[in-house]
């Protein structure tokens, strides 16, 4: 039987966790800081800051969360679990009155938790420098673009989760985190503009190769939260909005709730076979 | 009371476990013995319910197969080496308590019982290994379950702090708790002990009482004495007429007794007047540079 109290409670302690976590910390100060930086532009002709817009500045943030959001998803999701099957303290815990279900879902439940609360205070700053500057106008899009930038953090969270109950090592969990990180910010869309090229993929083929990234995702539903369609990204934006229309976002939105459900099902489901490899020491 | 009946683990290519059936009653506390590999460290997580296993294993009527984790729930349990999270002693207890579901003050019960008190606000990772294993057995006490699991708990723990935890761990069998305990240790298993399960590659192969271990298995224990320079040639010679197998090394002299015989090497050196400056008992095989009197 799951019991929430005990979720509850592993989450409450990896959020304390998080939140000591020096690297954490940093990527914290970093991300409000440079989206504090975005939301303020230096008056060509002055000393005077002038404030963005909120749909300009969400903009701006959309390529900011691109780089941020899946790196420290994906390591702190990946150095979870890890790390603890590494010292012995999840063996510990799972001796316990808990299972690992409960156990699983309490640490990402945290983990999550402090990555939406580092986004929040990030976007929020931002978000209020404006609001004091009077550019309340497009507020609705700039909060859509932060619920996108939620589920995002979410994804990679889970796949770095997944990460996580497969490494044999934290640092075999953080190598394959930052490899993965690379390859969905920058070998993916390589790979797909090479092959489209070479192969001369049909417009429609390369399009839902691209959503297959969740990182797309977001960009392309963040891209519509701030104007009417895709022509931006070139034919195969133009694609998507004569093909999908109005149903594109929510298409996209449960897209990247796919992306969040499913690497953490699988790790669910890894985790809760796993037995020698979970508990450390002698086996016999 | 615990009871396993034909418990059988096996991993990808090897059976760790094969075909172990024993009983356990309450309030008795029985030492797994064996060497690495033996199975003893199996056969406790089999207990836990943290690893799947053929067979029937039930912990005060709880089957553990179908429910682990009510098994957890009636053991607190002590690992040979506790990995705790990086909190406080209060921190951390207060978490298991949690997850336990115990009320606070459970807590500083607990912190009293294994005199942590003074040290509850120190970090987990500034505790010698003896606190470290003193923390262990609080938070396995927290719940106050009626049976106690303990790997190995004194294997990294020096005289005083292995004294200590055995000397703990016998009120509270005294006190009516089951103690379920694998050791290689045997002043441990005689200690602490009712009763001896002997576990050599996965299987049982002998149930005895902890006094009847040694002579059972031919395990030797050796006596290491210490006496001054000058009378170390009168202390040998003395050893090697009495029939003794011994083996000097260093300033001290390591004799084979049995096991009740301990002091007769000692009574024999104050007849012919060799002080003796200081002596140690050490059960196992030794691994020492010298020469051996047979």
């Amino acid at each position: 039987m799951i019991e929430f109290a005990n979720i509850r409670t592993i989450a409450e302690k990896e959020l304390r966790d998080a939140l000591r976590n020096r690297w954490f910390i940093v990527f914290t100060i970093a991300f409000a800081g440079l989206a504090l930086a975005l939301s303020a532009l230096i008056h060509p002709g002055g000393t005077q800051l002038r404030m963005m817009s909120y749909s300009r500045t969400a903009a701006s943030l959309i390529n900011l969360v691109l780089l941020f959001v899946p790196l420290i998803g994906l390591t702190l999701g990946s150095a979870n679990l890890a790390s603890d099957r590494e010292t012995g303290a999840l063996a510990y815990l799972l001796a316990q009155p808990v299972n690992r279900f409960e156990v699983l879902l309490g640490k990402y439940v945290g983990m999550a938790g402090a990555l939406l609360a580092t986004l929040t205070l990030g976007f929020g700053v931002a978000g209020v420098a404006l609001a004091l500057q009077g550019s309340i106008q497009d507020a609705g899009g700039y909060l859509l673009t932060v619920v996108l930038a939620y589920l995002l953090a979410l994804a990679t969270l889970s796949l770095g989760f997944l990460m996580s109950t497969v490494a044999q090592k934290t640092t075999a969990a953080l190598g394959g985190a930052l490899f993965l990180w690379l390859f969905l910010v920058f070998i993916g869309d390589l790979g797909i503009m090479g092959t489209t090229v070479s192969m001369r993929m049909p417009i429609e083929a390369v399009f839902f190769i691209a959503v297959l990234n969740p990182l797309q995702m977001f960009k392309l539903a963040s891209i519509l939260t701030i104007q009417a369609n895709l022509e931006v990204l070139g034919p195969a934006g133009m694609y998507a909005t004569d093909q999908f229309g109005g149903l594109l976002l929510p298409l996209l939105l449960i897209g990247l709730l796919i992306w969040i459900v499913v690497p953490l099902l699988g790790a669910l489901a890894l985790f809760s076979r796993q037995e020698k490899f979970v508990l450390k020491g002698s086996a016999r | 009371m615990i009871i396993a009946r034909h418990l059988t683990k096996r991993y990808d290519h090897t059976t760790a476990l094969d075909d172990v059936s024993f009983v356990i009653e309450a309030g008795e506390a029985v030492a797994l013995w064996g060497a690495n590999g033996a199975g003893k460290t199996t056969t406790l997580r089999c207990l836990l319910g943290v690893q799947g296993f053929e067979g029937e294993l039930t912990v005060n009527g709880i089957q553990v197969s179908q429910n682990g984790k009510a098994a957890r729930a009636a053991i607190g349990y002590v690992p040979q080496e506790a990995a705790f999270y990086d909190m406080t002693v209060l921190e951390t207890l207060h978490f298991y308590a949690r997850l336990k579901k115990v009320i606070a003050q459970r807590v500083h019960d607990v912190l009293d019982q294994v005199q942590l008190t003074a040290h509850s606000s120190k970090r987990v990772n500034m505790l010698s290994g003896g606190m470290k294993q003193r923390l262990a057995l609080a938070v396995a006490l927290l719940a106050d379950p009626p049976v106690l699991v303990l790997d190995e708990p004194t294997a990294n723990l020096d005289v005083k702090a292995q004294r200590d935890f055995i000397h703990t761990v016998q009120t509270l069998n005294r006190a009516g708790k089951t103690i379920v305990f694998s050791s290689h240790r045997l002043d441990e298993v005689i200690a602490l002990g009712s009763r001896v399960l002997v576990l050599a590659e996965g299987k049982l192969i002998l149930e005895c009482l902890p006094h009847e271990l040694a002579e059972k298995l031919g395990l030797h224990r050796w006596l290491r004495i210490w006496v001054s320079e000058q009378r170390k040639d009168d202390t040998l010679k003395l050893l090697d007429e009495q029939g003794y197998t011994f083996m000097p090394n260093g300033r001290s002299v390591y004799v084979q007794v049995s096991l009740g015989g301990k002091i007769a090497p000692l009574r024999s050196l104050e007849l012919a007047s060799i002080p003796v400056e200081d002596f140690d008992l050490i059960d196992g095989e030794l691994v020492l540079q010298g020469d051996s009197h047979d």
